[in-house]
């Protein structure tokens, strides 16, 4: 049986500041090497002090994955030199000498099966290494200090997962998760990593790291799987071992270098006494969480009678769910969740789009509002909705501006009507013959019309005028 | 004016208009030009504290309002951090670096007043007990230049002692402000782990190590307490001090008091003067109305080891930054792979320091922790233990502050089991977090002798109290310098 386990780290971007310092969490928006200060650069002297906001953020994220959270966590030193680490050590978490990591023990439903965490843990991202030059002569690496000390979570699994397509189900769980809580925005470039390690029956793990992409982790699975049962079936044992993703030729490699059996002689790290996380504030964090994505959707399908589905989309990405709390009435709530699903998800589906877009949840209640007292068409508020999104100007605007009033005077669908039966002529006659072809004649007419004629009306004039 | 005295009445002098602070800084440097060359506390001088004392004297004259130190000179351990200063660590590996920020203690006391002389010598990352280690040579003890002022705070024992300045601020890790205390006869404290920000210190061994003050008498010793203790945002391990005030009722007295006499750190392997010092200290703190007799801490033969243990751990990571990539010395890293480079410059610490992070990369190791390092942090719950039951019993626990006198250049560095055995008595409150003071107690045959009285965590009041008492009780020569 194969046997997959994860290693996530995520960064705790929507916290104001770093793990140890004042310089901002976000450090994505600065020049490289100008969101640094002496703690984050390490200089002798300085001492980190702890942020207490994300010691929340992360018992939060523990609490989110029914973990047990302690009531007091520690501080370790992991020592090694590498040229993205200031100190050369990393300030992260250990419970080798009892369970002093921000929480652990705890499970996410994935497809009916259970999926233990093993430990989450609050700890400093390194710098970032960046490799310059052409030629292996010309390569230089520069090192950017400006992600290091944000704050990272680190979540480890046991080997629960048995094949690469629950991972990556899992993943999607997750980031909705961490997404929902409003501690992390996973979507972020390097907001979000996994490493995983892989065993089949009868063989060793194997760990495999430097993977780039959830994609690329899904891909490094397969090829690690098909790799160990190659072996497997030649008879050659799986040593144990951890192997490097070669993103270019799309196979692991074996990492031969020392630093993967390095000793990091942990030890408590001093700087940053215990901290006490009483049980009251675990008690208002637990209480502060917001609703789980699994609630939301229970909800949304019993009390509005949203579909499964729908509900599911809603429920799980915080945007649209915002949206629609934010939009719907009792009434309207199907409505809305149905506008937002069908029609709005293809002009936001990017970070950037999301971003850039002008539209509110008021747009949609008046969008909504429109198309039920038949002044809008479903198929003229698409249109609407783009270039809401493109300008936000309000729906009444729009209505009088684009010429998108639904057109319902038979008089004027009937005129339309003639002209279509006049340049489909053979349609017609197909329609007579055959009437589930009038739809075609309906869509003639909904063109001329850039949508606006009312599709019920013009349904019951085409099939009376057939006869 | 008299380079002599003391800060209080220094600042009773410049307040009454005996003397300006220019003066009295002056004539400082002038004494720092004609002894430093001989007995080199000072690394490095603040060029501009003459600037500084004509600011503070104008404030003076024009009844502003003027910081509590009055413009007294005050030296600072070269591992305590000043913007725009060089903070060498007296090691060739900082040479150049300067801090882009200043230590939360010297920031107290610009605040209020005080004039910086300068930066002293220490061992090179105050790893040592006798300045020997520092890399740009060693300091000389101000009572005789062929002996050693102790250390790693020799510097700044050796600079109070030779009246280049009023006070000195040093680090104590192990012992390092009361070593050379003893050494230099002044006094000096190692306070409760956390009363004192280490913001700007250069760690060494945080997990115990403190600032503390070296000053010519004990109410100085409260003075400069009160100035730089107290909580700091910069420091999560600071703890609250209720802003005590160290040197009210500093003349109260012991009458009454229990005494408990350390009986690991009196019985063997004290030169025959300490032992006899020690005698006499003890009937004088009898005569002072406070009960002795002696306890047994069973715990403490195994201290050394323990502290050796940790603090070389500790050494070996919080040294692990000094890469020479960010900061440093020169040395052009073209043409070296990552770890040929940090090889190489790390080959610049000195062997004292490479000594202990050889230790540091090996004690806390998968397969050797069990048995060096964890035992290690056993012995140290257990001490912490012990001494806390006798705490329940005594007010304080006493021993004199150095198994011995200060002793040639020479005669020890080359046998670092000797050497370190020097910590023996002062290890103990680093371990356990507690305070202790050296009081300088008698000079025999032209060496220092001091007493170490050790008082229970933020009992800092209560232990000047006592250092008070016994200084009263002696009368001491003045340094032949």
């Amino acid at each position: 049986m194969t046997k997959i386990g994860l290693e996530i780290h995520c960064q705790l971007t929507k916290l104001e500041s770093k793990l140890f310092c004042s310089c901002k969490a976000n450090y994505r928006e600065f020049e490289p090497n100008h969101n640094i200060c002496p703690v984050c650069m390490g200089l002798p002297g300085s001492l980190p002090r702890l942020n207490q906001k994300a010691v929340e953020s992360a018992t939060s994220i523990a609490m989110a994955l029914s973990c047990e959270t302690p009531e007091k966590i520690a501080f370790f030193r992991k020592n090694y030199f590498y040229p993205d680490l200031p100190k050369n050590f990393q300030i992260t978490q250990l419970n080798v000498y009892g369970d002093m990591s921000i929480g652990g023990e705890g499970y996410v439903d994935v497809e009916g099966a259970k999926i233990k965490i093993r430990r989450i843990q609050l700890e400093e991202d390194p710098g970032r290494l960046i490799y310059e030059g052409e030629s292996e002569r010309t390569k230089i690496t520069l090192v950017d200090y400006n992600r290091a000390g944000t704050p990272l979570v680190e979540i480890v699994t046991d080997p629960d997962f048995e094949n690469p397509r629950q991972v990556r189900v899992f993943l999607n769980i997750l980031s909705d998760l961490l997404e929902n809580l409003g501690v992390a925005e996973p979507g972020l470039e390097g907001a979000m990593r996994a490493d995983g390690n892989v065993s089949i029956e009868g063989g060793n793990k194997v760990e495999i790291k430097n993977i780039g992409s959830f994609h690329d982790l899904e891909k490094a699975l397969h090829f690690e799987i098909t790799r160990q049962q190659s072996l497997s079936e030649r008879d050659i044992a799986i040593s144990q071992e951890t192997r490097h993703w070669d993103d270019r030729r799309k196979i692991t490699v074996s990492s031969r270098s020392k630093e993967e059996d390095q000793d990091y002689r942990y030890f408590l790290e001093n700087d940053i006494p215990w901290v006490k996380i009483s049980q009251e504030t675990r008690d208002s964090l637990k209480k502060d969480l917001p609703e789980s994505i699994s609630s939301k959707k229970e909800r949304f399908v019993e009390k509005f009678d949203i579909a499964p589905q729908v509900a599911d989309i809603l429920a799980s990405d915080k945007y649209y769910s915002d949206l629609f709390e934010n939009a719907h009435s009792d009434s309207d709530a199907k409505d809305i969740a149905n506008l937002i699903t069908t029609d709005l998800m293809g002009f936001v589906d990017t970070k950037e789009k999301r971003e850039e877009s002008k539209l509110t949840s008021q747009h949609l209640s008046d969008l909504v509002a429109a198309i039920n007292d038949k002044t809008l068409t479903r198929t003229s508020s698409k249109t609407a909705l783009q270039e809401i999104v493109k300008s936000g100007k309000s729906v009444k605007e729009l209505l009088s501006e684009m010429d998108l009033g639904q057109v319902s005077d038979s008089s004027e669908i009937e005129g339309i009507i003639m002209q279509v039966f006049e340049e489909e002529k053979q349609a017609v006659l197909d329609a007579k013959e055959n009437p589930e072809t009038v739809n075609y004649l309906v869509g003639k007419v909904m063109q001329k019309t850039k949508g606006k004629a009312d599709p019920t009306k013009t349904l019951e004039l085409i099939k009376s005028k057939l006869g | 004016m008299n380079l002599k005295t003391s800060i209080l009445d220094y600042i009773n002098d410049v307040k009454s208009g005996s003397f300006t602070v220019e003066e009295f800084i002056s004539a400082t440097i002038q004494r720092i030009k004609d002894v430093d060359g001989d007995v080199h506390a000072y690394l490095s001088l603040n060029e501009s504290a003459i600037e500084d004392a004509r600011i503070i004297d104008k404030k003076i004259s024009a009844g502003e309002k003027v910081g509590a130190c009055y413009g007294f000179p005050i030296s600072i351990k070269d591992n305590i951090c000043i913007t725009g200063s060089k903070t060498t660590c007296a090691s060739k590996i900082l040479e150049n670096f300067v801090a882009p920020y200043t230590a939360t203690v010297v920031d107290k006391l610009q605040s209020e007043d005080a004039v910086i002389t300068g930066k002293t010598n220490l061992d090179e990352f105050a790893m040592g007990l006798t300045t020997e280690f520092s890399a740009y040579g060693p300091t000389k003890n101000p009572w005789n230049l062929k002996y050693v002022p102790g250390g790693s705070s020799g510097g700044s024992a050796a600079s109070v002692a030779a009246d280049e300045c009023l006070a000195s601020l040093g680090s104590d890790t192990g012992g390092s402000v009361r070593n050379p205390a003893s050494f230099c006869s002044v006094v000096g404290l190692k306070p409760t782990y956390g009363l004192i920000s280490r913001y700007g210190l250069i760690s060494y061994a945080n997990s115990i190590e403190q600032i503390g003050p070296v000053t010519k008498t004990v109410k100085d010793c409260g003075f400069l307490l009160n100035i730089i203790a107290g909580q700091d945002s910069n420091d999560d391990t600071t703890i609250d001090n209720a802003n005590s005030d160290y040197l009210s009722d500093i003349e109260q007295g012991i009458d009454g008091k229990k005494i408990g006499i350390i009986k690991e750190m009196t019985s063997d392997g004290l030169s025959p003067e300490v032992s006899a010092a020690t005698k006499d200290a003890i009937q004088d703190f009898e005569k002072l109305g406070a009960n002795c007799e002696e306890v047994s801490l069973p715990t403490i033969p195994y201290t050394v080891a323990a502290y050796y243990t940790i603090t070389s751990t500790e050494a070996g990571s919080n040294l692990a930054r000094y890469d020479n990539i960010r900061y440093g010395y020169d040395l052009d890293s073209e043409g070296y792979e990552y770890n040929s480079y940090i090889s190489k410059s790390r080959a610049k610490f000195g062997p004292e320091v490479t000594r202990r992070i050889i230790l540091g990369g090996f004690v806390p190791s998968a397969g050797h922790a069990g048995k060096y390092f964890l035992k290690a942090l056993k012995v140290k719950s257990k001490l912490i233990s012990e001494v806390n039951s006798a705490f329940e019993k005594y007010d304080f626990l006493i021993s004199p502050t150095a198994p011995v006198q200060p002793f040639q250049f020479g005669e020890k560095i080359d046998d670092p089991v000797t050497l370190m055995l020097l910590d023996y008595n002062t290890v103990t409150a680093n371990l356990t977090g507690k305070p202790a003071i050296s009081v300088p107690y008698r000079v025999t045959d032209g060496l220092p002798i001091g007493m170490q009285i050790i008082g229970n965590s933020k009992n800092e009041k209560s232990l000047l109290q006592a250092a008070y008492a016994l200084e009263s009780k002696t009368e001491l020569p003045e340094v032949p310098l």
